[in-house]
């Protein structure tokens, strides 16, 4: 693994929004550290696209009910060997979120962390500093995007 | 990748790398070593078995007890009943049986071995934000700040703590538990009998392990009395029956004991359930306290019995956040800072006040060295006490003083550990004999259940 030509300078922890209960939901207040780094749409359409694809894996509706009451009549061992739908969801939030990484916040020194490895308390967001060398300023796990 | 893992750290103190081999050289002993998994270096007091596939509660409680009446009951019926019903009545009855005994005996196993839904400690990183927060948001005053949070949840105002084991916020609806040293989402209660806590991720299967319980009881129950009655009318009376087949009576004896507070249990879930409760608050009165005439002020009701239900037992299955499969990076700093588990017992979690000055100092302080000395993750476990013992040492010796002693926890715990078997039948007892179908019913319930037995099985925590 190559050293890192950018230096972890920062860590912004966005929190959870509760107002709505216990459902997985995500402040979109733009937080001032990312002020100069990114913008604040791009910055809002990750967290409100996050925020839906972890509604969509909660949501209550007449495929959780089926998959419960299956789940209940089989003692709960299709657990073992079965999916969930959450599970699903999840494997799609983590491709989104590498796939933003690459194309948005890489380039702008950023890196979102996935909520699931923070115990989905917070997204945090590593800033990166250059060193001002003319190496590219990217996250240590996704491949390097073009220098500025 | 191993230079700029020794950067930050004086090799000197090391000496070389390649020749010392012993567990000062965490990254040499990782390398040399399969990488960890991480319920390796777990912090909370869990055992983990068939690598991490089986979690528990350190102190498993009364499982065995239980499981081992189960199938002793189970077994006298299907060897010593079963025969004589089936060759009198219908071959049915062991099949019942043997269902309801499946579903009994595999929502147990579910129900101690899965993860509750225990939420990982803050990273110092995180702990580190949110100490920050604190500092910003509070007063210029010489009081410290209340580690406490007020949200709005549906309209209505929720307080949320600070846990100072996991340094983080707690969620709503989360608790601590002092027994498993963690936190849990959806917190109902930490269930000796099964050896676990009962949280988010295995309430369904606590719920269907309990009802299934109190069908198979009863049914057992049932065919005995049953293949008594058969057996005195074709013989010569009731007497000569129990003479004839001991194990029924045996049987009849425990199952008569269990009925009255496993169906008094499952009363009690069922109502929760309707309600969307939680048995930590149910029993602090969190939502009953101030408005009894109206609806419960529970902000997580769907306020319609059937949706509650659905949501409760059918809702999608959250993931367990704790990955204890998942493997250590080598190059990542631990999980938790591990020597605030022996702050535990010198934290009251009420006493907010008294420990605050001394916590962020040790925070500070703990954060800063954690990140100096460790890059590698298996040895800090051992190695992080050792520099932060010294300032433990003076924490302890400051807040003992301020007459707060850290062994009457642990020990207090323990002693109250053989009081918990008694306890659920004679608190579930109250509860059958107090049941309203109206939630106002918790306000004039819970105190009683507060005077009479604290702990009852269910240990109502902060």
């Amino acid at each position: 693994r190559r050293p890192h030509s950018a230096s972890l300078a920062n860590k912004v922890f966005i929190q959870r929004d509760y107002s709505e209960g216990t459902v997985c939901k995500f402040q979109t207040k733009f937080p001032s550290e990312l002020d100069s780094r990114i913008e604040k749409t791009l910055f809002e359409d990750t967290v409100k696209t996050l925020n839906n694809y972890y509604a969509e894996a909660e949501k209550i509706g007449g495929h959780s009910y089926l998959e419960g009451c299956l789940a209940c009549i089989t003692a709960y061992l299709i657990f073992l060997c079965m999916e969930t739908r959450y599970e699903k969801v999840l494997k799609k939030i983590s491709r989104y979120i590498q796939e933003q990484n690459e194309k948005i916040y890489a380039p702008r020194g950023l890196l979102i962390t996935d909520p699931i490895e923070r115990g989905m308390r917070v997204i945090e967001i590593s800033i990166y500093e250059d060193r001002g060398s003319s190496g590219s300023s990217s996250g240590s796990s996704t491949t390097s995007s073009s220098g500025r | 990748m191993k230079n700029c893992e020794y950067q930050q750290i004086d090799p000197r103190a090391l000496g070389t790398p390649a020749s010392t081999p012993s567990s000062t050289l965490p990254c040499g002993k990782t390398s040399s070593h399969r990488p960890k998994r991480k319920w390796e270096v777990f912090p909370g007091r869990n055992r983990f078995y068939c690598d991490g596939r089986i979690i528990v509660a350190r102190q498993c409680g009364v499982l065995p007890l239980t499981l081992g009446l189960i199938l002793f009951t189970s077994g006298l019926f299907f060897v010593f009943d079963c025969p004589f019903l089936v060759a009198h009545l219908t071959v049915c009855i062991p099949v019942i049986a043997g269902v309801l005994f499946l579903f009994v005996v595999i929502t147990l196993l579910q129900t101690s071995f899965s993860d509750p839904g225990i939420l990982p400690r803050a990273l110092p990183d995180e702990a580190a934000d949110i100490e920050r927060q604190i500092d910003n948001s509070g007063s210029g005053t010489y009081r410290p700040p209340p580690r406490t949070k007020e949200i709005l949840i549906n309209g209505q105002v929720v307080k949320l703590k600070y846990c100072f084991t996991c340094k983080m916020f707690r969620p709503p609806r989360t608790s601590h538990c002092s027994l498993c040293d963690n936190c849990v989402e959806r917190f109902d209660h930490h269930c000796p009998w099964v050896g676990n806590c009962v949280g988010k991720r295995n309430y369904r299967f606590f719920y269907t392990f309990i009802i299934s319980l109190s069908f198979l009881t009863s049914f057992i129950f049932g065919c005995v009395i049953t293949h008594l009655t058969l057996r005195s009318q074709s013989g010569r009376g009731f007497i000569q029956a129990l003479q004839e087949s001991p194990a029924s009576v045996v049987e009849l004896v425990v199952c008569f004991f269990s009925i009255w507070s496993i169906l008094g249990l499952s009363g009690f879930h069922t109502y929760l359930v309707a309600s969307n409760l939680t048995t930590n608050e149910d029993i602090k009165g969190s939502w009953s306290g101030k408005r009894p005439a109206e609806e419960s002020g529970n902000p997580y009701t769907y306020n319609s019995i059937f949706t509650n239900c659905c949501v409760v037992l059918c809702g999608p299955m959250p993931p367990s956040l704790i990955d204890r499969r998942g493997y250590l990076p080598p190059d990542v700093i631990p999980q938790t800072v591990n020597s605030e588990a022996d702050l535990h017992p010198f934290m009251a979690k009420n006493d907010t006040n008294m420990c605050t000055q001394s916590t962020k100092e040790l925070l500070e302080s703990v954060a800063h060295s954690s990140l100096v000395q460790s890059t590698c993750t298996p040895a800090t476990t051992k190695t992080a006490p050792v520099t932060q013992e010294s300032l433990l040492i003076t924490v302890s010796s400051t807040l003992s003083a301020s007459g707060r002693p850290p062994p009457t926890g642990c020990s207090g715990r323990q002693a109250r550990r053989p009081t918990d078997k008694a306890c659920p039948p004679r608190e579930s007892k109250h509860k059958t004999s107090f049941r309203l179908p109206s939630p106002p019913y918790s306000l004039s319930h819970s105190p009683l259940i507060l005077s009479d037995a604290p702990d009852v099985g269910f240990i109502p925590l902060t």
